[in-house]
């Protein structure tokens, strides 16, 4: 899991117990990661059905009015951006994690999407996009005449 | 110079317990750690957590001792004649603990949340103000 050069400490790092056990949490962390989704963000999910997809995305703490959502055939686009927080006049960080900054993800469909029907909802952080698959891509049910 | 520094301090940090019990939830289901920010005004503690998926009736602050515990449950989203096909992320609660020093007011405590983020407020108590002192002429 680490980088070969770091293997050549192996003695050094016996030497002191809680970098080893570090070490061997870290391995843990990195193999019970899931699924490897790469760096985008933000991460989605996407839930497929007959007459749409659904995608949902965390995005907490942005401004929906700012978020821009383009459909062209089979490819979705959505980018926003996140403030970075200001400090008030006499204000310090204690800690700070949260950051700020521009994301956006494309995303190719398998079927061509009904861009006028597509609806967006943002609830709690939670990003909800319906993508509903234009009448052509729709199963259709072929009934059998008796002759 | 920074008298608030030891104020408030995570808990998260560390893997190991503090205590050999450990408590195990009731509910299963993955548990999430929130990212925070902690600034420090000059009478209050401003706590800032991302909780996506979370609103103002399902988050829990609680105060025990010197532990501000603050929990948020998330219902997983289920969509009916749907199935998963690409996951990239996992829905699950938030928690996330700090111990509190004594500087803070056990009484000011306000939070609010919104668009899935959690902002708590700690006021400092009196004492832990900083007092000017006059100095008087001789």
């Amino acid at each position: 899991m680490f980088i070969p050069g770091m293997w050549r400490m192996g003695s050094a790092l016996g030497t002191f117990p809680d970098i080893k056990r570090l070490q061997k949490d870290m391995n843990r962390l990195f193999a019970e990661m899931p699924r490897t989704g790469g760096q985008e963000y933000p991460a989605i999910n996407v839930w497929g059905g007959e007459h749409d997809y659904i995608l949902t995305a965390e995005l907490p703490g942005i401004d929906p009015a700012r978020l821009d959502i383009s459909v062209v055939g089979d490819t979705l686009t959505f980018k926003g951006s996140r403030d970075f927080e200001t400090l008030k006049e006499g204000e310090t960080y204690h800690r700070q994690e949260r950051s700020g900054g521009r994301f956006s993800r494309i995303l190719q469909l398998p079927f061509q999407i009904d861009a006028g029907k597509v609806t967006a909802k943002y609830d709690n952080g939670v990003l909800k996009l319906t993508l509903p698959k234009t009448a052509a891509e729709k199963p259709r049910k072929i009934t059998i005449k008796a002759e | 110079m920074d008298t608030m520094m030891d104020a408030i301090k995570s808990d998260s940090e560390k893997q190991t317990a503090k205590n050999p019990v450990t408590t195990e939830r009731t509910k299963t289901g993955k548990v999430f750690v929130p990212i925070v920010d902690i600034r420090e005004a000059k009478d209050s503690l401003l706590l800032v957590a991302d909780m996506p998926g979370v609103d103002e009736k399902s988050v829990d602050i609680t105060l025990e001792k010197n532990i501000l515990t603050i929990t948020g449950y998330v219902k997983p989203s289920v969509f009916e004649n749907h199935t998963v096909v690409h996951s990239e992320y996992d829905i699950g609660d938030y928690e996330r603990a700090f111990t509190i020093s004594d500087e803070v007011d056990r009484d000011g405590i306000a939070a609010t949340v919104k668009n899935g983020v959690l902002r708590v407020t700690l006021r400092k108590a009196e004492k832990a103000k900083v007092k000017k002192i006059a100095i008087t002429p001789a």
